[in-house]
């Protein structure tokens, strides 16, 4: 659905975007991550044919974005960053308006707008102003613009940036409904998103690709010596002298939780699972133990150690 | 071209869906009211030797009413889109950046021609009371409307090129006022230099708006001066189409 390669923009003077590659297949949701000011807006403006890109080719369903640029633009939708939208407007002729400038016919534009506006929960403020609604219901209508045209590829530019934790739910519900029909691009920063919604992962970092992976693969990277917290009622000599007897444990870090309860964080040596393990010595031993999870990964540690070399580099 | 029609509804109707359409319109109603009354005065004190659309030519409010409104009219069109952020959402869809380009300036210019409107029932009022088949006939007005329409476009077409040149909106109606002045400033100047034969004043007389102004109101049509206006317009809006394809390459 994307093909981008070697993809470079240049503004004046600034690389935002350095010769990246990557490609996108058509059903899938996928999430460009990244701090702030990575090229993931540049990216998806170029892409969303705004605006050209310096060297590189861009295709979206085949179509060059810059050269055969109406058929690519017909088959995406784009919500921009902070989701500008005519505050003067009604939603309802919004989205008309937007229907009509896409292309759509008169009646087909009609149906499709019933059709958007019932998808996305805006059946029954569609007389409304947008300027009056509240930020979640613009950022609705913002989604259903894009999908109002039913492209083949939804291009998301933090959609969920401002909302209320509520409103953040439902619009990530509506997001990852879209999977299948629609290809869809988001960009954001937050990371339990990218792992809630996206089949898939590009972490992007002064204007470059680093990794692109499933959330599942990239945890699975790092799982090799993910730690295990376990909370013990023990004396804390007889726990400190089996810790050190075991020989699974790598490194041991106890310290005093409330009560009678220690809070043990054990490195395992590579690829062994300790909970069985602390459980049997608890069992032993005839420890209390109220407490014992592995911590896994999160997409956070990656991207951050992803990103983390590269900022030192530059130091 | 459904596409430009589409366009050009939304650009309309952004005018009187939101307070400043409402606002314009009074405030160009207050000013013709005002030189109406000015124009009644003078028709009741002396006999006048010229029609009455000359005269109000002659008022300085005609061109007060020109210079003000056409940035005002203009400033939002470009420079509001792309403050908002809206001007992206409207460039990624399968729109020609000529038929956006169009599609504001017809608006601008067909709203402008809407402000007009209530001049007319003013000269429909002298017409009646003056009871003068001289005063007013259909060559004078029509050639009178000829003029605030050619006019019209000279202003807000640069205007538009104005209002695309940046994000905001007070920039815009700033150097869209400054030409509009320098423009004036220029036609007084002309008016004011004596006549010869040299090329110099040949040219300069293209820009004596205040003498193009009074033939037309007279109902005399002179091709030179319905060129320099249309080929203007014309130019500014080549300029203003430039200015929105620059995206592509700055």
């Amino acid at each position: 659905m994307i093909e981008v390669s070697n993809m470079t923009k240049r503004y004046a003077g600034r690389t935002a975007v350095d010769d990246i590659s990557f490609t996108v297949a058509p059903g899938e949701i996928v999430g460009l991550l990244g701090p702030n000011g990575a090229g993931k807006s540049t990216t998806m403006r170029v892409l969303s044919g705004f605006m050209p890109a310096t060297s590189g080719t861009v295709r979206v369903a085949g179509f060059d974005v810059f050269h055969e640029s109406n058929e690519a633009r017909r088959r995406i939708g784009y919500m921009p960053e902070n989701n500008p939208l005519y505050p003067e407007m009604r939603v309802r002729e919004y989205l008309k308006f937007r229907a009509r400038l896409k292309g759509l016919g008169w009646r087909r534009s009609r149906e499709r707008v019933t059709t958007v506006m019932e998808q996305c929960g805006l059946a029954d403020v569609g007389r409304r102003v947008i300027g009056q609604l509240s930020k979640g219901y613009r950022q609705r209508v913002g989604l259903a613009d894009a999908l109002v045209h039913e492209p083949d590829l939804v291009i998301l530019d933090e959609p969920t940036i401002g909302l209320d934790p509520h409103q953040i739910r439902s619009v990530r519900a509506l997001i990852k409904s879209l999977g299948g029909k629609h290809t869809v691009l988001i960009s954001t920063h937050i990371l339990p998103e990218v792992e809630m919604m996206c089949g898939r992962v590009l972490i992007m970092f002064n204007g470059r690709v680093l990794a692109s992976d499933t959330p599942e693969n990239l945890q699975r990277r790092m799982a090799g010596g993910s730690q295990i917290i376990a909370e013990i009622a023990a004396p804390l000599e007889a726990l400190n002298a089996a810790f050190e007897n075991l020989g699974e444990v790598e490194q041991y870090d106890v310290s005093l939780s409330d009560g009678d309860f220690f809070r043990c964080a054990l490195t395992p040596r590579e690829g062994c699972d300790l909970r069985p393990v602390v459980f049997a010595l608890a069992r032993q031993n005839g420890w209390s133990l109220r407490e014992l999870t592995r911590s896994r990964h999160s997409l956070e540690d990656i991207y951050v150690q992803v990103t983390k070399p590269r900022t030192e580099e530059q130091e | 071209m459904t596409i430009y029609w589409v366009l050009l509804r939304r650009e309309l109707a952004s005018y009187f869906f939101s307070l400043t359409g409402y606002v314009i319109i009074a405030a160009i109603t207050f000013l013709t009211g005002e030189s109406f009354v000015q124009l009644i005065d003078a028709l009741g004190n002396d006999p006048w030797p010229m029609p009455v659309t000359q005269m109000f030519f002659g008022t300085f409010y005609f061109w007060l009413i020109v210079l003000l409104s056409a940035p005002v009219i203009t400033m939002r069109l470009f420079a509001l889109e792309k403050a908002s952020g809206t001007f992206e959402t409207l460039m990624t869809t399968p729109v020609g950046d000529f038929q956006v380009v169009l599609a504001k300036f017809s608006a601008a210019f067909l709203f402008y021609a809407i402000m007009w409107l209530p001049l007319l029932a003013g000269l429909v009022l002298v017409g009646h009371f003056t009871n003068q088949s001289g005063a007013l006939d259909f060559g004078t007005v029509g050639g009178m409307y000829l003029g605030i329409f050619l006019a019209g476009a000279f202003f807000i077409s640069f205007g538009c090129l104005a209002s695309s040149l940046t994000r905001s909106q007070m920039v815009a109606a700033m150097v869209s006022l400054a030409f509009g002045v320098s423009q004036f400033a220029l036609a007084w100047w002309a008016k004011n230099q004596p006549v010869s034969d040299q090329w110099q004043s040949q040219l300069l007389s293209c820009f004596n708006l205040f003498d193009q102004m009074n033939d037309l109101a007279r109902g005399a049509v002179d091709t030179r001066t319905v060129t320099f206006y249309l080929t203007t317009t014309f130019l500014f809006l080549f300029l203003t189409l430039r200015m929105v394809e620059s995206r592509r390459w700055k």
